[in-house]
């Protein structure tokens, strides 16, 4: 059974089409990357896919269920708990700044496990700290670790609610390049959890080795699909591979 | 009338304790109206949203004196049964305040970046544990400065109540004036502002700080 299902979803801003007929699916345990220039809608289609966006068209099914489906000029129907079954990483972390790294990760789980021992809430966000190797940091407050911890502890607090499908919305890109490596060391590591992740990045040679399939998006539309070595080795899209050669340019100055 | 400067002092102090009456009983309504008025002008509902826009563009849009001759002497000339001198004050102060703080509540809501309303919707939190849980603190945070300054506005427009013949600090001393003759006791009437709002600054200061344990 598929992990994920995507099928013809579509969004306007306004006018704007940002996402037309956007249609993809994922298998359990597979990492797919999203590459592309920017403006081409791939931090819409995770908003959408962790409904922070309401797509006015398509259907989203996760293992199987439908989750999310939305026709034109109708209310969309979303299922109850589509919400947890995504989880998302953002570009800026939004870490909350008034709670120290351990609460940052249990406040949600605490709010929504009411009956669950506090002390097992905490104990599971102190392994999954030790898991992304801030342990010495749980009481810390955001303001007082780099970018990379920050970023650490907002993909730790995201695993605390045990998504089914964890997306990454440019992980790296506010972090200086010293410490984009530990942030991609985390990610590389849940993929040998065997976690389903959804991931957009800039980070080329990171979506080559690490990712099961590429998409690349331009202009709201999937240009091209396959699998990375496919797609870096022999892109077939005149305009994945102009923008493959202005990468690879960009990586050599 | 004792114009000794212990009788005086203790006359004055009875004063000053309505005047701290206004501004207790103002904080206490005005801090949680504020909110609500608040709510209701960033309301998706455009009618409330209006009407309370509207409401706070006129409440801060004339002066607090002229508010309370309307609400003190309006009633009455409209036949209704007056509010007492008390009633009139509070409900004026209580109302105006409001507003004011309204504006600052607004500007620390909308101060707290989307990103943290977004963490939360993906984390499955409730619309209530988001607001009371993540964002209240932020905007507590960001608008304790400018609440500051209002609360201690606050302490000196008491003295506008004697304006309807609320018996406050002012009203005491200028007593001496009319029975005794001296000035004095008014002019020690400002002792008792600059006491009571040096120690409000201190106090607001300390909540301030201990706010800033962190940075954004
Ligand atoms: N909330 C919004 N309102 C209007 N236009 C938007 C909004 N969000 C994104 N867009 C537009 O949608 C297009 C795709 O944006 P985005 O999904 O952020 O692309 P990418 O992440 O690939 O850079 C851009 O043209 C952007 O300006
Ligand atoms: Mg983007």
């Amino acid at each position: 059974m598929k992990a994920l299902e995507v099928k013809n979803l579509s969004k306007k801003f306004g006018d704007l089409e940002v996402l037309k007929n956007v249609s993809f699916t994922l298998e359990e345990g597979e990492v797919l990357s999203i590459i592309g220039s920017s403006g081409g809608g791939k931090t819409t289609l995770l908003r959408c896919l962790n409904f922070l966006e309401k797509a006015d068209e398509g259907e989203i099914l996760v293992k199987g269920e439908d989750v999310y489906s939305a026709k034109a000029g109708e209310k969309p129907v979303i299922t109850e708990e589509a919400q947890l079954r995504f989880g998302l990483v953002f570009q800026q972390f939004n870490l909350f700044p008034q709670y120290n790294v351990l609460d940052n990760l249990t406040l949600a789980v605490k709010l929504k496990e009411k009956n669950t021992p506090k002390e097992q809430i905490e104990e599971k966000a102190m392994e999954l700290l030790k898991k992304v190797g801030l342990s010495e940091k749980a009481k810390n407050y955001p303001c007082q670790i780099s970018g990379g911890q920050q970023q650490r502890v907002a993909i730790a607090r995201a695993l605390m609610l045990n998504p089914e499908i964890l997306c990454f919305d440019e992980p790296t890109s506010a972090l200086d390049p010293e410490l984009t490596g530990e942030v991609l060391r985390v990610i590389r590591s849940l993929k040998s959890d065997n976690r389903t992740m959804i991931i957009v990045t800039h980070e080329m040679e990171f979506a080559k080795n690490v990712s099961d399939k590429v998409i690349f998006m331009a202009d709201g539309v999937i240009e091209e699909m396959g699998e990375p070595n496919e797609l870096f080795g022999s892109p077939k899209s005149p305009k994945l591979k102009a923008f493959l050669s202005r990468e690879n340019f960009n990586q050599e100055i | 009338m004792n114009t000794d400067f212990l009788s005086v002092t203790l006359y004055l102090l009875e004063g000053f304790g309505a005047t701290v009456k206004i501004f207790l009983i103002t904080l206490l309504i005005a801090i949680p109206l504020g909110l609500l008025i608040c709510f209701g002008s960033m309301s998706k509902f455009q009618p409330l949203r209006w009407l309370m826009r509207t409401l706070v563009w006129i409440i801060r849009g004339t002066p607090l004196m002229l508010q309370l001759i309307i609400v003190f002497y309006g009633p009455g000339l409209l036949g209704w049964t007056a509010f007492s001198v008390e009633m009139a004050t509070y409900i004026t102060f209580s109302v105006n305040y409001a507003c004011y703080f309204s504006e600052i509540y607004r500007g620390g809501i909308e101060n707290v970046p989307r990103g943290q309303y977004e963490a939360c919707q993906v984390l499955g939190m409730s619309k209530k544990d988001t607001f009371f849980r993540v964002i209240l603190m932020q905007v507590v945070r960001k608008i304790v400065a400018p609440m500051s300054n209002e609360i201690i506005t606050l302490v000196k427009d008491t003295s506008l109540a004697r304006i309807i013949g609320y018996y406050e600090i002012i009203f005491f001393g200028q007593k001496y004036i009319k029975l005794e003759g001296i000035l004095w006791p008014l002019f020690y009437t400002g002792a008792f502002y600059l006491i009571f709002s040096g120690l409000l600054t201190v106090l607001l200061r300390k909540a301030e700080k201990k706010m800033s344990y962190y940075n954004v």
